[in-house]
């Protein structure tokens, strides 16, 4: 792998977003507008609720963490997306650049366009609605890690459904964060759910990050083995979605999709 | 010595219907081939194997002896590429693409080599604007100046004079000649102005159905054929190949 190819799709993305406010608003503002709605929603309930109990722990704390997934998952599918938007699969994939290497840079982008997401967000939760991240101790570093990497296996997933189906696919990736959350228990315990959602929050690393975030705030006892397990399965996931790319990729190449994309169809 | 490009029994078939039926042709150093034929006949086809953006149903495709299927990135590293159809992303700057493309082809001292290009085609002026904006004259000459970054041993031109005017065109004619004549660059070229083939190739490629009908001189294979022009030998070929020898 040359690292030269890979901060070429990084430095790309620089180059884009330098002198666009399309595309740098995005990567805090609809973050920071969750974080203020959910911040005076906690106030609100606070206020009304028995004194002793903070909700930002529970419910601003849980938005925090579930929008730096989606800012992952949308940071590689966005960055994948340019070259569609712009036909460019031609030139970048007549190139010696490698899928590893095109895929490296596109996780790259999405790394460094959620952290400016995820600090605006903790800015924010921090000091206008006194979300201490002490609350959940050394635990939040491995709870982002798991989110993280499943934000990019959902992400490179995403990406190689709309090289599979074609431009307008890409509508059926934006919601993907929204329609899994129910699933990974956000803001409720998973023993809510009826039996087969519980079955499908098991396999989904998210539910682990959101048991173990309430667990911790309502001063129970989270076992670091559950999240582990939660590591593993992202981990998992990022491999399939990896070989899933490559086998779209290949089927791409073979059947002229590749060279045809706009066309949405080989046939 | 070894050709540039070797292309051996190539084939692409879609279902039962043959885009290119099993061509073999080489490009040398210091060499011009254009591949000609009419629209439909598989030189895109070609070129897209080539260029590893479509895999062939059989038959290989070295370049400087490299195998473009089982080791791309290499084959890859000396080719380069101008197309009609693949235009620079208009939303970057004539710079920007060109530094964004200098770095996936791992240039060295990127920055002189843009600025050398910048020059060799005009667009110095143009180095800050987005590629969408420019007229498609400037744009193919972007896209020369991008399929010249990384020096290459093999060029790849499909209709590179197609959207210029005739002297920028004769420019770029000359350009590509100096290149194959002084650097030891291959290239293959496809056109449908046939002047411009007899000006430039020293072989031509007379594609159809996914065939090489014909190949030879186009200086010489007009009258070979007893064709005035090679314009006319083209018509022919594109109207009654069964008339022509088969490869």
């Amino acid at each position: 792998m040359r690292p030269n190819r890979v901060a070429a799709i990084v430095l790309r993305q620089l180059d884009l977003m330098r002198g666009s406010p399309a595309r740098v608003l995005p990567l805090f503002v609809w973050v920071a507008i969750d974080i203020v709605l959910w911040g005076f929603i906690t106030r609100y309930l606070n206020s009304i609720a028995s004194p002793g109990f903070n909700f930002a722990y529970t419910l601003l704390g849980a938005v925090l963490l579930w929008d730096f997934f989606g800012r992952v998952m949308l940071g590689v599918t966005t960055a994948f997306l340019e070259d569609v938007w712009s036909r460019n699969f031609i030139n970048i994939f007549a190139t010696p650049l490698s899928i590893s290497e095109y895929v490296s840079g596109l996780v790259l982008t999405s790394i460094s366009t959620s952290l400016v997401g995820l600090a605006v967000m903790m800015v924010l939760a921090m000091l206008v609605f006194g979300l201490s991240f002490f609350v959940y101790g050394m635990m939040l570093v491995p709870f982002l890690l798991v989110l993280f990497l499943f934000g990019i296996a959902l992400g490179v997933f995403a990406c190689a459904v709309v090289l599979r189906l074609g431009p307008a696919s890409e509508w059926l990736v934006w919601p993907v964060p929204a329609l899994l959350s129910p699933f990974v228990g956000v803001f409720y315990p998973l023993s809510v759910l009826p039996a087969w959602m519980q079955f499908i929050s098991r396999l989904l690393p998210p539910s682990y990050v959101f048991q173990g975030m309430r667990t911790i705030v309502l001063g129970g006892r989270f076992s670091g083995l559950t999240l582990l397990w939660g590591g593993f399965l992202a981990l998992g996931y990022i491999a399939l979605a990896a070989a899933y790319f490559v086998h779209v990729y290949r089927y791409a190449a073979r059947t002229g999709l590749l060279a045809r994309y706009s066309a949405e169809s080989a046939a | 010595m070894n050709p540039v490009l070797a292309v051996d029994a190539l084939q692409k078939y879609y279902g039962s219907k043959a885009a290119v039926a099993g061509i073999s042709f080489a490009v040398g150093s210091n060499e011009i081939v254009g591949l000609l034929g009419p629209n439909g006949a598989g030189k895109t086809t070609t070129i897209n194997m080539i260029l590893g953006v479509l895999e062939p149903t059989s038959g290989t495709i070295l370049i400087e002896g490299r195998n473009v299927n089982s080791d791309r990135s290499q084959a890859l590293a000396r080719t380069n590429f101008t197309a009609v159809y693949a235009t620079l992303p208009g939303n970057l700057t004539v710079e920007q693409n060109l530094r964004f493309f200098g770095r996936i082809y791992d240039v060295k001292q990127l920055s002189a080599r843009i600025d050398e290009l910048l020059v060799q085609f005009d667009l110095k002026a143009l180095r800050k604007v987005k590629c969408g904006l420019l007229s498609s004259g400037e744009q193919t000459r972007v896209q020369l100046a991008k399929a010249l970054l990384n020096r290459p041993h093999l060029l790849l031109l499909d209709e590179p004079t197609a959207s210029l005017d005739p002297s920028a065109a004769r420019e770029i004619r000359a350009t590509i000649r100096a290149l194959a004549l002084h650097d030891g660059v291959g290239v293959l070229w496809t056109s449908h102005n046939m002047y411009e083939v007899q000006d430039v190739c020293d072989q031509a490629l007379f594609l159809s159905h996914g065939r090489i009908l014909l190949a030879g001189n186009p200086k010489t294979l007009p009258a070979e054929h007893g064709k005035a022009s090679l314009e006319d030998l083209f018509i022919t070929v594109a109207r009654e190949p069964l008339t022509l020898e088969v490869q």
